[in-house]
């Protein structure tokens, strides 16, 4: 190991020494508001070595990988760091108070939250599938011990269910990895790729060989668990039911962005070559088709919730499957297509959009103690300041304008519409009215339902200033679309087939 | 280029609505802060009305910020402007925000709240009409579905929730196909802009005059029938109308003076601006193509809807319908585009446009006399009601000046508008606009049939108020005539000299036709 090892590993390190550094001082810090602020302030140092990454202020940086070629902190990975960094950082505040509801394990779920996001981090930046796959796992175990936290019925059988179907869908993926492996001699993307071109494609056969399609669908399948698409989406509303509710809100912006993260990067990176991508860009398409039909057809008799934004977590996978799946130039003007570009911003303004929604939910639900959407009746008048903190996550969930929500969408669609899926902009277009109904139900409950009491509720400082953060980026990234743009561009220039967008 | 005029006429609402959230606690400051807001509009409306030189035309008052979206996959930017179409409607818009402020002086049920949503309500409509950006239209165009929820929502009466979601349900469905409409034009080749007209002072170049001749991304009749069926949602046209007669009902005075009389006419500019403007040259199909189905549906329109209007029982219900019947023939002088001989003709769309005019002051005042009814009689099932002409004249008076402008009368603006979209279309669809001229017949049929079984008879109906309730009606007061004479002055000015507001219009017109 190298000192320039040292360097591409450090964020991630520095992220690990948070997690252990919050495990030591459970032992000895009473007070574990301090600890959760503690643990708040030690992200700093994550953060510190990203940026110092980007911009290359100390230390033997360059961008070359690092331990024997299978990571790499490139700005593609540092985005995202950063992106989960803050999330973290949100996830921290919201459940300070949350967490009372814990007190045997107060210290130690953020300590899980953290090593999970140390996994996250990891998987971002690896370039080779077995990393890939030993990060995914060390993103997942800590997050089935987060999920059964509760210990009551529904947290278990969540618990469970995320961790047996984790580790089928991983086993699945690490059986596509065998047989690229067994067809390409190699783990590492690049290398996978270059075998990919000198192998002759078989006439006829989709991806050239139905070995790579089938390993492609298992590796697919394998993300897919994480990215909660359809047809791997069944753990999802369970999950997001029974956990306690800030674990859900990382579940659904964290654990999917670094999957999409890693999903482009394999994708543009290992099977970026031009004969694959039209193969693999219909194979998404129809991912994210039926993503977008299942999340927001089976969301609208839903009545808790958690169990609703679960299957809005669904749709929202499928429109930025969607941007995936816009790879293809366009065939009239030859523009490159602008896809990842896409993709990375919906999962930045995502992030904002979530956040603020579940942080609300937590803190009116810290109040209430009901996870129905009837729990919401009257905040409106009872809570004004988390209302609307809430209904500008949810409009910019259902995409109207001029919330973040609406640009993610519109960037996607562009995006689709220029690689040739007019289709599936229509459809995203049209399951986005559909889920007018449910979101707005949100809506309804909180302005125009009357509450049984009717007395005011509050929201602990650091969870409501969390809350206004998410909901503030909500509506500067809606209207300075060009601030997270310009980064994705500049993270983009790495991955070989997404240079020219 | 930057004036700042437009962005202040369509912000300064927007700018009082936040105020008015943020500051101010008792409501009758909120009421005053509303009103002065929408007179300050009005008062620019009327400032960029007059300032609009049509002697020069094209689009002026340009406010330009190029590098709102300066990326290659969506190079949108914030471009305001007016030109001859929009110049009538910023007016219309800042005279009905003014009257619905003012209409809504006795709302007494969460007033700060619904001053902020009337205001955002008046920025949008305002932000449509001024934006001469594709996503910026766009972004306007949908902004406005949320006031609108809101407002019937929680303001409204019988069924509103029913009504709001289905409001939302229609607009959102018809704004998914224009954004993919809109997406398919940017990305087409030889477009890559989403400047709705060229602006030679700016140094833009709009997409009519890049679509010219040129091969789209997908085929031109499927993004032009994206764009027909938005803008057909929101006019509305026979079969995509059954949301407004709901909306309408349900919504209170106030908005539904704002519905009927701007949000409608989104429509009609979005077809003329749009449909009309940009598939013109385009290669494969232009509007002269849809024409001769866009003249059925509008006699279909006119005639459906007015039929259906004579059944109503509801006043409010039954000016909602006609407002069916009277956007068919929007619709109808639109269709005469093609022309006789198939070039391109302006006669329909002159009248189209300032039918649009019209019809927002004259239903928008017919609303707001429906609303000061109901405020005193408390019923507007017309069955129970009579003889109101004789407990409330003036209501009364007014209630003529807007039926007798509904059923063209000679003298009144619905007239001039009625007899330019016939003049103009006979020449190229003559058994439509025959079969549509129908419609003025039955319009006057319901109208009057209407005004004489409310206000005419011996007195209250069988099974509708009592006696002792009928004598202690009351006529309006100064407070609530204010707006409607505002509303009913452009009736009888433009009636005797429309020229004043067409004259702008064929600017405009002009400009969009492309031959």
């Amino acid at each position: 190991m190298t000192a320039h090892d040292l360097w591409v590993l450090s964020p991630v390190m520095a992220m690990a020494g948070v997690a252990i550094f919050m495990i030591c001082a459970d032992l000895v810090v009473n007070n574990k508001r301090l600890l959760a602020y503690m643990g708040f302030a030690a992200l700093a140092v994550p953060l510190f070595f990203s940026l110092n990454l980007w911009f290359g202020w100390v230390g033997d940086f360059s961008a070359g990988p690092a331990l024997f070629d299978s990571i790499i902190a490139d700005r593609f990975a540092l985005f995202f760091h950063f992106l989960l960094i803050g999330v973290t950082g949100g996830v921290i505040l919201a459940s300070i108070r949350y967490v009372d509801q814990l007190p045997e394990f107060r210290g130690e779920f953020f300590a899980l939250v953290l090593l999970s996001v140390t996994g996250m981090m990891l998987l971002v930046s690896a370039r080779e599938l077995i990393s890939i796959y030993v990060s995914l796992e060390l993103t997942a175990l800590p997050v089935a011990a987060l999920a059964a936290i509760k210990r009551d019925g529904r947290s278990v059988e969540a618990g469970l269910k995320f961790l047996v179907l984790s580790a089928v869908s991983t086993a699945v993926m690490l059986y596509g990895i065998a047989f690229i492996y067994g067809y390409t001699g190699s783990t590492h993307l690049e290398t996978i790729l270059a075998r990919l071109a000198e192998i002759p494609a078989a006439d006829g056969q989709p991806f050239g060989s139905y070995a790579v399609l089938f390993a492609i669908v298992m590796i697919i399948a394998g993300f897919g668990f994480k990215m909660a698409a359809v047809p791997w989406q069944m753990w999802v509303p369970d999950v997001y039911q029974g956990s306690p509710t800030p674990v859900a809100a990382f579940l659904s912006v964290a654990s999917k962005a670094s999957a999409f993260a890693v999903l482009l990067r394999v994708m543009y990176t290992a099977f970026g070559a031009d004969s694959l991508t039209q193969d693999w860009s219909s194979l998404f398409a129809i991912l994210a088709a039926l993503s977008m039909l299942v999340g927001s057809l089976l969301a609208l008799a839903q009545t808790n919730v958690k169990r609703l934004l679960g299957y809005s977590t669904i749709a929202q996978g499928g429109y930025i499957l969607a941007g995936v799946a816009a790879v293809a130039a366009n065939t009239e003007t030859g523009a490159q297509g602008a896809g990842p570009q896409g993709v990375m911003y919906y999962l930045a303004g995502y992030a904002f959009t979530n956040l603020a929604v579940f942080f609300a939910i937590i803190a009116i639900s810290n109040r209430t103690g009901s996870e129905m959407i009837s729990g919401l009746n009257g905040m409106g008048r009872r809570s004004p300041v988390l209302a609307v903190l809430l209904t500008v996550g949810i409009l910019s969930l259902l995409g109207v304008p001029p919330t973040v929500g609406f640009m993610s969408k519109v960037v996607v669609f562009s995006a689709a519409v220029n690689s040739g899926l007019l289709w599936l902009a229509v459809l995203g277009m049209l399951t986005t009215v559909v889920s007018a109904y449910y979101y707005l139900k949100i809506v309804r409950a909180m302005f125009f339902e009357d509450a049984e009491d009717d007395s005011p509720v509050r929201a602990d400082p650091p969870l409501l200033f969390a809350t206004g953060v998410a909901a503030a980026g909500v509506a500067v990234f809606g209207v300075a679309p060009w601030l997270i743009l310009h980064l994705a561009e500049k993270a983009l220039t790495i991955l070989p087939s997404a240079a020219g967008a | 280029m930057f004036s700042g005029l437009l962005t202040a006429t369509v912000f300064l609402p927007a700018l009082a609505a936040v105020l008015i959230a943020l500051l101010l606690r008792r409501d009758s400051h909120v009421r005053w802060t509303a009103i002065a807001a929408t007179v300050a509009t009005f008062i620019l409306s009327i400032i960029v009305f007059v300032g609009y030189d049509s002697a020069a035309g094209g689009v002026q008052m340009v406010d330009l910020y190029q590098d709102w979206i300066p990326i290659d996959a969506l190079r949108a930017q914030y471009l305001l402007g007016v030109d001859g179409l929009s110049a009538p409607l910023v007016l219309l818009t800042g005279l009905l925000g003014m009257s619905a402020a003012l209409a809504s002086w006795r709302i007494q049920l969460r007033v700060k709240e619904y001053f902020f949503w009337l205001l955002l309500l008046q920025a949008a409509v305002m932000g449509v009409f001024l934006s001469l950006d594709l996503l910026l239209f766009f972004i306007f165009f949908e902004f406005e579905l949320i006031p609108m929820y809101m407002l019937i929502s929680i303001w409204g009466t019988g069924r509103p929730r029913y009504s709001a979601m289905k409001f939302v349900l229609f607009t959102l469905a018809g704004g998914a196909f224009m954004l993919v409409g809109i997406l398919a034009l940017f990305l087409s080749p030889t477009v890559n802009t989403l400047a709705m007209v060229s602006i030679p002072e700016a140094g833009i170049v709009g997409i009519p005059d890049l679509i010219a001749g040129a091969d789209l991304i997908a085929p031109a009749a499927l993004i032009f029938s994206f764009f027909l069926v938005a803008f057909a949602i929101k006019l509305p046209l026979w079969p995509l109308h059954n949301w407004l007669p709901d909306a309408h009902t349900d919504a209170p005075t106030a908005v539904s003076v704002m519905l009927a009389g701007v949000l409608l006419k989104m429509g009609g500019y979005g077809l003329i601006r749009i449909n009309v403007g940009m598939f013109q040259e385009t290669s494969g199909f232009t509007v002269a193509d849809a024409a001769g189905i866009l003249a059925v549906i509008a006699a279909v329109s006119v005639i459906y809807g007015a039929i259906v209007t004579i059944r109503q029982t509801d006043m409010k219900r039954l000016i909602a319908f006609s407002s069916v019947s009277h956007m068919g023939f929007v619709m109808l002088g639109i269709s005469a585009v093609a022309g006789a001989g198939g070039t391109m003709a302006s006669g329909g769309l002159n009248g189209a446009a300032l039918q649009m005019f019209t019809h927002g002051t004259i239903t928008g005042l017919a609303f707001l006399m429906v609303g000061l009814t109901y405020d005193r009689a408390h019923t507007r099932y017309i069955p129970h009601l009579g003889g109101l002409w004789r407990k409330m004249p003036l209501i009364a008076i007014f209630f003529f000046i807007a039926g007798f402008g509904s059923l063209g009368l000679p003298g009144l603006s619905g007239f001039a508008s009625e007899i330019m979209i016939f003049l103009g279309t006979f020449p190229v669809w003559g058994w439509a606009t025959g079969v549509a001229a129908f419609g003025v017949v039955l319009a006057a049929g319901y109208t009057l049939w209407m005004i004489q079984r409310t206000f005419f008879g011996p007195g209250p109906a069988e099974g509708g108020m009592s006696l002792e309730q009928y004598e202690k009606l009351e006529d309006a007061n100064w407070v609530d005539m204010i707006p409607v004479v505002a509303l009913a002055a452009p009736i009888l000015i433009v009636g005797v000299w429309p020229s004043v507001i067409v004259d702008v219009f064929k600017v405009g017109i002009e400009a969009t036709l492309r031959s």
